[in-house]
């Protein structure tokens, strides 16, 4: 009997250890783990996002997204070709180097290698080059105007460490090298990795010496990953965690009707679209003349989606429905063009019957159901809703993996898709990967053969345009085409949603990055 | 008895090689991990000279011979995901994966075996008959709403134990468990329970009805006859008959434990080698998919091999016969 | 009625048996007669509408009569996409014990008929395919079916591929059956005989041996037939099953599991009661049905 009493109390003691969170700490989930902590190993925009944490660059964003010195305190373009760039002094990596010129050469050249994963988000840069200690030069392969916004994401790694570790150059499959910097960080951001084990949880201390003033006042992060929506919102709920970023929309509402916890949301960048098959024939009806390449139908098919609906329904009224293709704190939106086409079957009916298809046709609709916001949901509802008009939609929808390929290569009629403008924050994105016809290094994301000659045009010469304002003129001057011509149908700007205990303070951003460096919890 | 051994697992290995061979193609039609390993608004050259990096363009039986001779030197290839090796993600991972089909073993053994002996003994009781009810329901509710149903009661509602991961652990050399701490025990109640909760159902129904077979043999009846205690008769006599076939599937079950701890380490987000492999599917991670493949593959192996020599150590006619 | 009566007597089936019985067999009268049945066809996407979405089940104060069971976050009739659900479960459970029967048959009647090397890698085969998880097998026979066919990535075709995945694991046991069964039999006396005589193979097999051995098969068939439908619960759960335009049970739990906190938590539940009942219902039966004919235990009895 007593032993069965020592059993029991043993097991509460069990149950009871350990659920009292210390309140400095801030334990945060998110649905993917960082992939890897070697900047130039990954591609991910979550793992950058995580890695802004350890690594510092150049310049970076500040709280209203505006561009500010990090490790560079000032910057002038001496040449069309060239900038140069005033370093921080006194500053010190995590592992006590101090940071110097040397760091910023080695990590531009590291980033650049050919076996670096991000070295595609640094198109324009050739190298970098010490002018003296705390002076950098780096010389590009052209006059472009966007080098800050992609400078935000280059993080800089000390030299000897990278010496000392011999990671010098990024790991590569294809050779089969790893590299000691993919499973340790040593950066000069504000905080420190303590611990890392993938997929479980990464932990980080708060960085005392960091060079910036902190404005948060954590001392430690404690990041685990959950897949399952279900599974992180009942991990909240029950008090495990304190931050839940993204949370699943559907969820929203009862957690801030729970007592100690609290919702924040906001439209993101990333607009969600329907893509179009140009070829001359649709997949879904072989020898047969393509539709979609009547303007009416296209505009027919825009009018019958009924997005009021599908942001009140699907969306629960935190998306941003939206007709052109970039949000409004993108360079080159155009406020004019940012009302949809209406929700209106008859007038989508007609258009059709008027472009000669009064019985309708058959179109694939193939969209992820891992990837965006609702993907799978707003697939079959915008099926059924087409249906409605005559047009017979068959809906596929299927995992990432396997969708990104069939997107790429050109096997859809009508695809959901997501384009955020990232990392640039530029509609010049949109315009030379996703409607700029595929040729040369244009286009990477057009793969139905969408052509348009002025686009073309306007990519090529915004690319390379250093007046902002001819800049902005032209970008508006192709989202207009694209609205007016219905090249892509966009259909809203999903949002950015966190659930978090009430105590915690942690402002939002539109490009999707949690900035912990911003946090607050309050006792 | 050898030679019999060699030869089948000569030929097992064999076969393994040729699934891993098929698995190994047929993965390239699950995805392309080119797509996305880039950043989406890569160009179309971008993305074809990273292909050619990989040697993704060469013939696939190519590939499958670089891989087959890589395995065979001990390395399993890097990870396209996350670019660090194969063999490290799946040392880190392994230990979370076997203690939890340990747990979840110990606690199908340990509650199955005693409800098995319970439902035989008073066969026609009406508890032993709501066990056996019970036992058929255990078996006919999928894994999956099991655990959900846990998070919801245990860890949404009660708040009594986590609802996710393995909690603090504890490096001993290369082996991270979780058994050594107050929260890593917590952590693995309800996933153990909800992986168990098949494998129990089955133990107690298998020793139920061996415990009644053995129950009707002469001996024991000759022994009821002769008044031996009954305790003695259960206990000494019969469970020993009837454990035997209930411990040699519970071995021969422990590979389908690993495997469908899959849907348990999803659920749960147990940091194990199921949840790596989704992730690599989702990824299309090649290296990491054929070589989780391999691995429970090889773990069958050794465990149908463990179980052949228990068998011919146990049975003594099966000694000396090539069976 | 009265012989079907005193049949019934004889048999001393169970009351709860028999209750599972007549339910597994409603269940699956209302799955064949779906079409006719369910107020809604929930594979026809033009059938439902988003406004209608998350209607709550009249009893809960749904205010839809249209409606009996609400709707799901499509605005699909719930009753209708759990009746469909249940046909898809049945087709697809079915479909793979029937295919696991015929392969696992005919590989073990050869295996055991005529031994040898045949026998060797028979059974080395079904030794690795035992080893992979189901799950594992599934992507595997989707990818090769992808491989041969294209056409194959189109939602019609995922029962067939869920059948194929799950039949190639599950004809294993069969074989192992069947093959235990006709080395017994054919090392008893009367076939040795025939084979004397030389009768040919095929007449020994389907004359002499089949005929014995389909009693423990059809056993194991019924017991496998619940294991089937969770396995492709399980599958459509982890989202390589029933795409969700063609909803299986599974996949109506799976996309209900992701609304479980947002107070529309029948989406979930009524799915997930329909299918633990049907394969209860099934095992009842199946676990009778091993009981009072398994040869094995009648010889005992």
């Amino acid at each position: 009997m007593i032993r069965r009493g020592l059993l029991i109390g043993a097991l509460a003691a069990l149950m009871l250890a350990g659920t009292q969170a210390k309140s400095e700490t801030l334990r945060w989930s998110s649905v993917g783990d960082v992939a890897t902590l070697d900047p130039a190993a990954h591609n991910e925009t979550f793992t950058n996002n995580l890695h802004l944490h350890v690594y510092d660059s150049l310049v970076r964003r500040d709280r209203n997204m505006k561009i500010e010195p990090a490790l560079a305190t000032s910057w002038e373009r001496i040449g069309a070709d060239r900038w140069r760039f005033k370093l921080r002094r006194g500053v010190t990596f995590h592992e006590g180097e101090p940071f110097n010129a040397d760091d910023v050469v080695a990590s531009v050249a590291r980033m650049l290698d050919p076996g670096s994963r991000g070295a595609g988000n640094f198109p324009s840069i050739a190298r970098a080059e010490k002018f003296d200690d705390f002076t950098v030069d780096l010389v590009l392969k052209g006059p472009y105007p966007l080098l800050l916004n992609d400078l935000c994401w280059l993080s800089i790694m000390s030299k000897p460490w990278m010496e000392k570790h011999d990671s010098l150059k990024p790991g590569n499959i294809a050779k089969n090298v790893t590299t000691y910097a993919s499973t340790h960080a040593n950066g000069t951001g504000p905080f420190i990795v303590e611990s890392y084990q993938p997929d479980s949880k990464t932990v980080f201390v708060s960085n005392k010496k960091w060079w910036d003033k902190p404005t948060h006042n954590l001392t430690r992060i404690e990041f685990r990953p959950i897949k399952s929506d279900a599974t992180r919102v009942a991990a909240l709920l029950s008090g495990e965690l304190d931050l839940v970023a993204p949370a699943p929309l559907q969820d929203l509402d009862r957690i801030s009707a729970t007592q100690g916890f609290k919702v924040v949301q906001e439209p993101s960048f990333r607009l969600i679209f329907l893509g179009l098959n140009w070829r001359p024939e649709l997949l879904a009806m072989p020898g047969q003349k393509n539709p979609l390449l009547d303007l009416k139908v296209r505009q027919g098919l825009w009018h019958a989606i009924d997005i009021e609906t599908i942001q009140k329904r699907i969306m629960r009224g935190k998306a941003k429905a939206t007709g052109t293709l970039v949000a409004p704190q993108i360079a080159g939106y155009d406020p004019k063009l940012s009302v949809p086409y209406g929700y209106d079957p008859e007038k989508a009916k007609k258009l059709l019957s008027d472009a000669g298809f009064a019985k309708g046709f058959k179109i694939d609709l193939n969209c992820s159901n891992d990837r965006f916001i609702a993907d799978e949901q707003l697939c079959v509802a915008i099926g059924s809703m087409w249906a409605k008009v005559g047009v017979e939609a068959n809906v596929k929808t299927e995992t990432r993996a396997a969708f990104f390929p069939r997107v790429d290569r050109g096997e859809t009629d009508a695809y959901l898709y997501g384009w955020a403008n990232l990392p640039a924050m530029d509609s010049i994105s949109v315009i030379s990967v996703v409607l700029a016809s595929r040729k040369d290094a244009y286009g990477g994301n057009n793969p139905n053969g969408l052509s348009n000659a002025r686009i073309d045009e306007i990519a090529r010469a915004a690319a390379v345009e250093l007046d902002e304002d001819k800049r902005i003129k032209l970008l508006q001057e192709a989202l207009k085409i694209a609205r007016d011509q219905v090249s892509i149908i966009p259909l809203h700007l999903q949002p950015v949603a966190w659930a978090m205990r009430s105590n915690l303070d942690v402002p939002q951003f539109p490009d999707e990055y949690v900035r912990l460096w911003f946090a607050n919890l309050k006792k | 008895m050898l030679r019999t051994l060699i030869s089948r697992t000569g030929q097992t290995l064999l076969v393994l090689l040729a699934v891993s061979a098929i698995a190994f193609v047929t993965f390239r039609y699950v995805g392309d991990p080119v797509q996305l390993m880039v950043r989406e608004d890569a160009s179309f050259a971008e993305k074809e000279r990273l292909r050619e990096q990989l040697g993704l363009n060469q013939p696939v039986y190519v590939q499958y011979g670089r891989f087959i001779s890589r395995v065979v030197c001990g390395d399993l290839g890097i990870s396209y995901r996350n670019q660090r090796p194969v063999r490290d993600m799946l040392t880190e991972r392994l230990p979370a994966t076997l203690e939890l089909v340990f747990v979840a073993t110990v606690l199908a053994l340990g509650i199955g075996i005693p409800l098995g002996i319970y439902s035989a003994i008073r066969r026609d009781g009406a508890l032993a008959r709501l066990l056996q009810l019970l036992s058929l329901i255990g078996m006919s509710t999928p894994a999956f709403v099991v655990g959900i149903l846990l998070i919801l009661v245990f860890s949404v509602h009660l708040k009594l134990l986590p609802s996710f991961g393995r909690g603090e652990t504890v490096q001993v050399g290369w082996w991270s468990t979780g058994l050594l701490t107050a929260s890593g025990w917590r952590s693995i109640i309800l996933p153990a329970i909800s992986l168990a909760l098949y494998q129990l159902t089955l133990i107690m129904r298998l020793v139920r009805s061996e415990m009644i077979d053995v129950l009707s043999t002469d001996y024991i009846r000759y022994a009821r006859a002769r008044g031996l205690p009954r305790p003695y008769i259960h206990f000494k006599l019969a469970l020993r008959n009837a454990l035997m076939p209930a411990i040699t599937v519970t071995g021969l079950q422990i590979g389908s434990l690993i495997a469908f701890a899959i849907v348990t380490e999803t659920v749960f987000q147990w940091p194990g080698m199921g949840l790596l492999f989704i992730q690599a599917v989702t990824f299309v991670d090649l290296s990491v998919m054929a070589a989780y493949l391999l691995l429970v593959g090889l773990i069958f192996v050794i465990i149908n091999i463990v179980v052949d020599i228990l068998y011919v150590m146990l049975d003594p006619r099966l000694r000396g016969s090539a069976a | 009625m009265k012989a079907l009566a005193s049949r019934y007597l004889s048999l001393k089936i169970p009351v709860f048996v028999l209750a599972a019985g007549v339910f597994a067999g409603a269940l699956t009268l209302v799955a064949v007669l779906a079409p006719f049945i369910a107020p809604y066809n929930p594979t026809n996407i033009s059938s439902f509408n988003l406004a209608d979405s998350e209607i709550a089940p009249l009893f809960l104060g749904g205010d839809d009569p249209r409606f009996v069971l609400g709707t799901d976050n499509q605005g699909r009739d719930l009753l209708s996409a759990i009746i469909y659900g249940a046909r898809i479960s049945l087709i697809i459970g079915a479909g793979a014990v029937l295919f696991a029967t015929l392969l696992g048959m005919t590989l073990g009647l050869i295996a055991g008929y005529f031994g040898g090397w045949i026998d060797a890698v028979i059974m080395r085969v079904a030794d690795v395919i035992l080893s992979f998880p189901t799950i594992l097998l599934a992507l595997l026979i989707s990818g090769i079916a992808r491989a041969l066919f294209p056409a194959a990535a189109e939602p019609e075709w995922a029962p067939i591929i869920l059948i194929g995945a799950i039949g190639t694991h599950d004809w294993v046991q069969y074989a192992r059956t069947v093959r235990a069964s006709t080395m017994v039999e054919s090392a008893k006396d009367y076939v040795r005989a025939v084979r004397v005589i030389g009768l040919p193979s095929r007449q020994i097999i389907f004359r002499h041996i089949v005929p014995n051995i389909m009693a423990s098969v059809l056993v194991v068939a019924t017991v496998n037939l619940a294991t089937a439908m969770l396995t492709e619960a399980t599958l459509s759960f982890l989202g390589v099953g029933m795409p969700p335009t063609y909803p299986s049970l599974g996949t109506l739990i799976r996309i209900g599991n992701e609304f479980m906190f947002s107070g529309i938590w029948w989406i979930a539940l009524f799915p997930a009661i329909t299918l633990v009942s049907l394969i209860l219902a099934t095992n009842v039966v199946g676990d009778w049905l091993r009981d009072r004919f398994n040869p094995k235990l009648r010889v005992r009895l």
